[in-house]
């Protein structure tokens, strides 16, 4: 395997392209050059970090940690959920939810893909679980967050027909059941979409890299293949929970809306 | 019987009253004060401090959805979920005789609801809120939207529900329709922001 290394000049010379960015912000008034330079920043900043600990933790092939590395990723994608909300429900529910759910598919979905279906030795090479782990967790977060977040504004826009069906006695869950499905549906769509048009529009970041880094097409499409599945099902996990918890933490046991719970849009 | 006890409902005093069986309780009070909070209360569709019981049984004795099919809310501006009415009605025999009694075509069940006229809509919510006759009624302004002669088939059918031995709450503007409902009063009183009413209200 061989590849041409970036040097720091290769890559100041890529920031540089964010002048397209600033500019189009300046003109329009957008004031987006702060978050722009922000976002910026910490991408490069959390990247160099990331590549650094990676490479301490893949000189290591550790277990513990492998494993520790693991749950700072499963927290760190669990804060990003709760922090995304634009309708936030109060208090750390979302949080913890997010964590264990995140844990779990975590846990079930890359322990298949890397133990069982991939089989490196050891099992916890780290080089094969954490990419695999970061990919899965990566979009289960995304499909959380949009269904948390569809579940609380439709819940919102539908108080009406939500307290109607409740007051006429139906259960929490008949009451939400189109506030879900409209939630579920949003979270499964990116991975629909994605898998639909992988290949064809654009060619995943994964197999891009495999590729670059020399693989073979063919091999980098067979692991493309296999994480597409791992992150279909991850996903779909994921929205399933979210879902099932978001109505949970939307209601109380008297089953009644508690659009109270709902902090103020910010 | 309903007897509430103590119900604390927004910045009003708590309130303790009884409606009797066969008796119909007007709720009054200015704009604002917390009239359809207390239904809703009532309904337990929103949290509040105190009791209410129904013939004995507290609301907490049993769960939520059973409460509400025994104490029924029915809003002011009634909220549709459906395509068309037919799907939120049980199958029942009475159904026809319920909407002929309220003066509307079976076929408004199988119009799509957003095509139907307000008053349409809101005969029809009454029509659901009884067809599978709940203990006690909450109505809440039951006939802005309808005319003189609809008016008077809600209150009929009221009037029915009450005289059969069940329950009602009405909160309505109309005074000359408490008049006619009507067995007994409550009225709310106007409490300043910061809730300052001393004393427990009762009828």
């Amino acid at each position: 395997m061989s590849y041409v290394p970036l040097t720091p000049l290769d890559l100041a010379l890529a920031a540089a392209l964010l002048v397209v960015n600033g500019a189009i912000s300046w003109f329009y008034r957008l004031q987006l050059e702060r978050s722009l330079a922000v976002s910026a920043a910490r991408m490069v900043l959390q990247l160099a970090l990331v590549g650094l600990v990676l490479k301490l933790v893949f000189a290591q092939t550790s277990p513990v940690w492998t494993v520790l590395m693991g749950l700072v990723m499963v927290i760190a994608a669990a804060v990003e959920i709760t922090s995304r909300q634009h309708r936030r429900i109060a208090g750390w529910h979302v949080f913890g939810l997010s964590a264990a759910t995140l844990l779990f598919i975590g846990m079930a979905i890359t322990g298949l893909g890397v133990g069982v279906i991939i089989g490196p030795d050891p099992w916890y090479a780290p080089r094969y679980l954490l990419p695999i782990l970061g990919m899965v967790l990566g979009n289960t977060m995304t499909a959380m967050s949009l269904v948390l977040d569809t579940l609380t504004e439709t819940a919102h826009r539908e108080r009406g027909a939500i307290e109607a069906q409740l007051a006429l006695g139906a259960h929490r869950f008949a009451a939400m059941r189109h506030v879900l499905h409209v939630a579920l549906r949003t979270g499964m769509m990116p991975i629909l979409n994605s898998m639909a048009t992988t290949g064809i529009v654009a060619l995943p970041g994964m197999m891009t890299g495999q590729i670059l880094a020399g693989a073979d097409p063919v091999e980098a499409a067979k692991y493309q293949v296999l994480i597409m599945f791992l992150i279909a099902s991850a996903t779909a996990l994921g929205s399933f929970l979210a879902g099932l918890a978001g109505i949970l933490l939307l209601t109380d046991k008297r089953h009644r809306l508690r659009l109270d719970r709902i902090a103020t849009a910010h | 019987m309903l007897r509430v006890e103590h119900l604390q409902v927004g910045d009003l005093p708590p309130l303790t009253f009884e409606v009797a069986d066969g008796e119909c309780l007007a709720v009054e009070g200015p704009s604002g004060v917390g009239k359809t909070r207390l239904l809703r209360a009532i309904a337990d569709l929103e949290p509040a401090h105190g009791q209410v019981f129904l013939d004995g049984a507290e609301c907490n004795e049993m769960p939520g959805p059973e409460w509400r099919r025994r104490v029924r809310y029915c809003g002011a501006e009634p909220a549709w979920w459906t395509e068309t009415a037919r799907a939120v009605f049980p199958p029942a025999a009475r159904l026809d005789r319920l909407l002929h009694s309220l003066a509307l075509d079976p076929d408004v069940l199988d119009r799509p609801v957003a095509v139907l006229s307000t008053g349409e809509r809101q005969r029809l919510a009454l029509a659901r809120a009884l067809i599978d006759e709940p203990k006690v009624l909450l109505l809440d302004e039951p006939t802005t939207a309808l005319d003189a002669q609809a008016a008077a088939l809600v209150e009929e059918l009221v009037r029915f529900h009450v005289l059969s031995g069940r329950n009602a709450i009405l909160v309505s503007h109309d005074s000359s329709q408490i008049e006619r409902l009507a067995h007994a009063r409550l009225l709310l009183p106007k409490t300043t922001p910061s809730g300052a009413t001393p004393g427990e209200c009762a009828a």
